[in-house]
């Protein structure tokens, strides 16, 4: 059982971060840079995806052993398409506040290249358990991406965090309404699409320095204990 | 012997010219405009001019730190020469944080992120300058009518401070605040009044001229600007070739159009001396990092601005094209410089080796 959660585990890990959806991988970029205007609509979206994404790699991996490798992209697709499909309607009939926001978005998860691109790469080669574990790793992984790019652009853009967070998750949720700066003069550019592109280019910056630092440092613990020896 | 000689492989000449020298030379050319206009707009011009040369240093010193560069590139002067042309373009009595912000835009994501001095694909001062009209567009078209430093309605030192910096006096924004000449026949014109009644009394071209006008902080002063330009063609620190090509691109289709409709279309007088035209034409296109290489492409660089800015002004949602001309064609700049390449010496145009004794 230990080996089997120290796997789980290190799934996780590899969608939280080392692997990210967007941060390593750089896929799924259309949907983060056109609804991350707010935390809040980077949240909702975030959250679908990652619905869809354990949904599809449970399914996919369920019905791997009786498709074909010739058809398996065509398949792949209308599994994925008619769970996209469930969830739209899902959303719509029980959030429809998120729905309005997201609206096109939702159905066009379809063609989004993470969850093709999971299927492919992982659900069509493991068992349903750890399939199921990749898609919750890099559906979290891509959803705290898109709440903390949303973040950092709805601060910088407007001054707020999680605006209209209760209207689209629910009353409980309206604790995470805040107003960072009042009387703030907004900052418009972050809202518009190239603050999308320039926080999501600081973003990757910044993986990569602390990916740097962390890679320097193990090497530096690693070659320790040989230098003490000589 | 490989690696003991430098390498050697045809006619190199060396002006003997650094960069420095060169920002130096641009400063002193700027000095005359940034004086003229300083004295001319007062205490808060000169508040907001020192927080964009300085915020423009301090981004790009803590950008080198970060990246872990030497401060070298620091003493070159082109970050005071971003700030301060940044600053040119401001509108004189804008607060503080616009200049401070426009400064980190500038240096930071307008040059810095590609990889520092040579490297930007646009001109620093201007990726600030449309972020800042795009994002604050109250304060930056919050023009005023020029009160000479000391002259008796200009604001004191002290009401300058609350000018930009809000706090300790009392100046009401709204009660100064005056349209400058393009944006005031945009506004007219979308009204529907026709020119000749809108600049029946507003128009003197002198004014223009001289630059006692609306406008941003140095970009008014027609004459002074040129004296400086001039000295920079002189010097051959600037070609001819981007300005004169980009005041054709302006004037020849402010002229045609002009002539067609004058009710509906300024003169191509306008065109040339109001707003930033001069100022754009001598030190923002001619910027040597982000402009063609070559003669001819600087000619087709130019005249791209010189439409569009006309292009912008007549038809465009903003009164002043400048900045969005100037980007539009720094990006196709690298496409002019793989169209129009020089030719390579000891070869003819196609690339085949010249041979000796003419052509055969």
């Amino acid at each position: 059982m230990s080996k089997v959660s120290a796997r789980a585990v290190a799934i996780l890990k590899d969608g939280l971060w080392t692997n990210n959806v967007t941060l390593s991988q750089k896929l799924a970029l259309c949907p983060l840079l056109a609804v991350t205007a707010t935390a809040t609509n980077g949240l909702g979206m975030g959250l679908a995806t990652t619905a869809v994404l354990v949904m599809t790699n449970l399914a996919i991996s369920l019905v791997r052993g009786v498709i074909t490798p010739q058809v398996r992209i065509p398949a792949f697709i209308l599994v994925i398409a008619g769970i996209v499909t469930l969830v739209d309607m899902a959303i719509n009939a029980w959030g429809h506040e998120l729905y309005k926001v997201l609206g096109l978005f939702i159905p066009l998860i379809v063609t989004n290249c993470v969850i093709l691109g999971r299927a492919e790469a992982f659900a069509s080669r493991n068992g349903p358990f750890y399939s199921a574990m990749d898609g919750l790793g890099m559906g979290v992984g891509f959803t705290f991406v898109l709440t903390g790019i949303g973040a950092v652009r709805e601060l910088l853009g407007s001054g707020t965090l999680f605006a209209n967070a209760s209207l689209m998750l629910g009353a409980p949720m309206r604790f995470l309404e805040t107003t960072v700066i009042p009387d703030y003069k907004g900052f418009l550019l972050m809202i518009l699409p190239p603050g999308g592109f320039l926080v999501l280019g600081f973003a990757l910056a910044a993986k990569r320095m602390l990916d740097t630092r962390d890679a320097k440092k193990r090497a530096a613990a690693a070659s320790e204990p040989a230098s003490a020896c000589h | 012997m490989v690696g003991t000689r430098p390498f050697v492989a045809g006619p190199f000449a060396h002006a003997g010219r650094s960069t420095p020298m060169i920002m130096a030379w641009v400063m002193i050319a700027l000095t005359p405009a940034t004086v003229f206009g300083l004295g001319l707009y007062g205490w808060p011009a000169v508040f907001l001019f020192a927080v964009t040369v300085a915020s423009a240093v301090l981004a790009e010193a803590l950008c080198l730190k970060l990246a872990g560069k030497s401060f070298t590139t620091l003493q070159d002067g082109s970050a005071v020469l971003s700030g301060w042309i940044l600053a040119l373009t401001l509108p004189p009595w804008a607060p503080w944080w616009i200049g401070a912000v426009g400064s980190v835009l500038a240096i930071v994501i307008g040059k810095q992120v590609f990889g520092g001095l040579g490297q930007n694909l646009f001109n620093p001062a201007m990726v600030a300058r449309v972020a800042l009209l795009i994002s604050f567009p109250l304060e930056m078209t919050r023009y005023v009518a020029p009160r000479p430093i000391f002259g008796d309605d200009a604001p004191g030192f002290l009401d300058g401070i609350a000018v930009t910096f809000g706090f300790g006096g009392q100046v009401n924004m709204d009660a100064v605040s005056s349209a400058s000449l393009l944006g005031h026949a945009k506004t007219e014109l979308a009204r529907g009044v026709p020119l000749s009644e809108t600049l029946s009394h507003g128009f003197d071209l002198a004014q223009l001229v001289f630059g006692t006008t609306v406008g941003s902080m140095g970009e008014t002063s027609a004459v002074l600007l040129l004296a400086g330009g001039g000295v920079l063609l002189a010097l051959r620190i600037v070609s001819w070739h981007t300005p004169v090509a980009l005041l054709a691109g302006i004037l020849v289709p402010g002229m045609l159009f002009h002539l067609i409709d004058p009710e509906r279309f300024l003169s191509p007088l306008v065109h040339a001396f109001a707003a930033s035209t001069v100022f754009g034409a001598l030190f923002i296109a001619t910027d040597l990092v982000t402009s063609p290489v070559t003669r001819t492409g600087q000619l087709i660089y130019g005249a791209g601005i010189g439409v569009l800015i006309f292009v912008v002004r007549t038809w465009g949602g903003y009164p002043e094209g400048m900045a969005f001309a100037v980007l539009l064609m720094n990006a196709a700049t690298p496409l002019i410089d793989r169209w129009v390449r020089p030719r390579i010496y000891g070869r003819d145009r196609k690339g085949r080796p010249l041979t000796a004794g003419g052509t055969r």
